[in-house]
């Protein structure tokens, strides 16, 4: 029976945290870890970010983040990120973008959903839902 | 001296979050190719556009936006180490083939060296290599020749150093032309491979 529990327990975890891919690391200063559900690996360059991931920085450290449609985030010092959402048709250029900063500071350059989905473009900080308009700015929040 | 007790010190913190200090910060940077562009805020207390360069709002944690005006400078200062980790921006490159061929053009040849150099500057690369045809010749023909196309421009970047994992070709044959044309038209600006790198 508990066997069966297990198999249960490793599907609906693999359907609530198993993402599909949403950009790559290309750079990093210091150090940087990826929580993905139970794992927590190192942020290096090259590495994969997935759909829920949680992305943090270290102290004194920072790091760059292209999503598949040419976004560009970067996370500055003791910062906490989370890629909610990220749907990208690369043959059409539409679909949806939704990341969370948790803490810390993060610099956002747009990319092509911004321009052709701008309405299902978010990011959000603990007090403000942010919609932009092609654009590039920078976020920063004390906290939850 | 006088040394304050830990309680007290945490007393004056909680006073500074209950007075709703700020919480969080947004500031809009002008757009990189100098187009507008603008954010919009949705708090609690309400909605406020940002559409000037270097506009910025603080956002207390009741949800109060207060406006105020920062500058390169500033944003530096509070924000360089953040901006100094972003990523290089995306680009895309356009190379021309001669006509019903797989002949790259003498324009395009010289194109072609500066792209690499963009390739090789860039940390985790990841390309994607896009072979065009013009309506000349059979649909078919076209999507074989497309692909060709697409991926004598992957050799050349294998060749020049750039890793083939990082490479990725296709083709769309005729069916994505920059210039529309009647079918059997030859057009020179469709007889392309595009290349994205970001």
């Amino acid at each position: 029976m508990w066997v069966i529990k297990l198999i249960v327990l490793l599907l609906v975890s693999g359907a609530v945290y198993a993402g599909d891919d949403a950009g790559l690391v290309k750079n990093l200063s210091g150090v940087a870890t990826i929580i993905r559900g139970e794992q927590q690996m190192p942020a290096v360059v090259g590495a994969h970010v997935l759909v829920s991931d949680i992305v943090k920085t270290g102290a004194n450290s920072s790091l760059g983040i292209t999503l598949n449609d040419g976004t560009l985030l970067s996370a500055g010092p003791g910062s906490t990120l989370v890629i909610n959402k990220f749907v990208f048709d690369s043959n059409a250029h539409t679909g949806e973008l939704d990341v969370s900063l948790k803490k810390g500071t993060l610099a956002v350059v747009s990319g092509k959903l911004a321009k052709t989905s701008p309405k299902a473009v978010i990011f959000r900080t603990p007090t403000t839902l942010l919609g932009v308009r092609g654009t590039e700015f920078v976020l920063e929040t004390a906290g939850e | 001296m006088k040394i304050y007790s830990g309680k007290i010190i945490a007393n004056v913190l909680m006073l500074g979050l209950l007075a709703g200090c700020a919480q969080d910060k947004v500031v809009l940077l002008p757009n990189a190719d100098g187009s507008r562009s603008a954010v919009v805020l949705k708090t609690a207390a309400g909605e406020q556009v940002l559409d000037q360069a270097y506009e910025g709002a603080s956002i207390s944690s009741s949800g109060k936006v207060t406006a105020s005006q920062q500058t390169a400078e500033s944003v530096q200062t509070r924000y360089g180490q953040t901006l100094a980790a972003q990523p290089k921006r995306p680009a895309s490159y356009m190379v021309y083939f001669s006509s019903g061929n797989n002949e790259i053009t003498t324009e395009s040849a010289a194109a072609i060296e500066q792209m690499k150099t963009d390739m090789k500057s860039r940390s985790a690369p990841q390309i994607t290599v896009i072979g065009h045809t013009d309506r000349v010749g059979s649909v078919e023909a076209n999507d074989a020749l497309s692909l060709k196309r697409a991926q004598l421009m992957r050799d050349m970047l294998i060749a020049g150093g750039i890793p083939e994992a990082q490479i990725d070709a296709s083709g769309s044959g005729e069916r994505e032309p920059l210039v529309s044309t009647e079918d059997e038209v030859a057009e020179p600006m469709n007889r392309r491979v595009e290349i994205n790198v970001r």
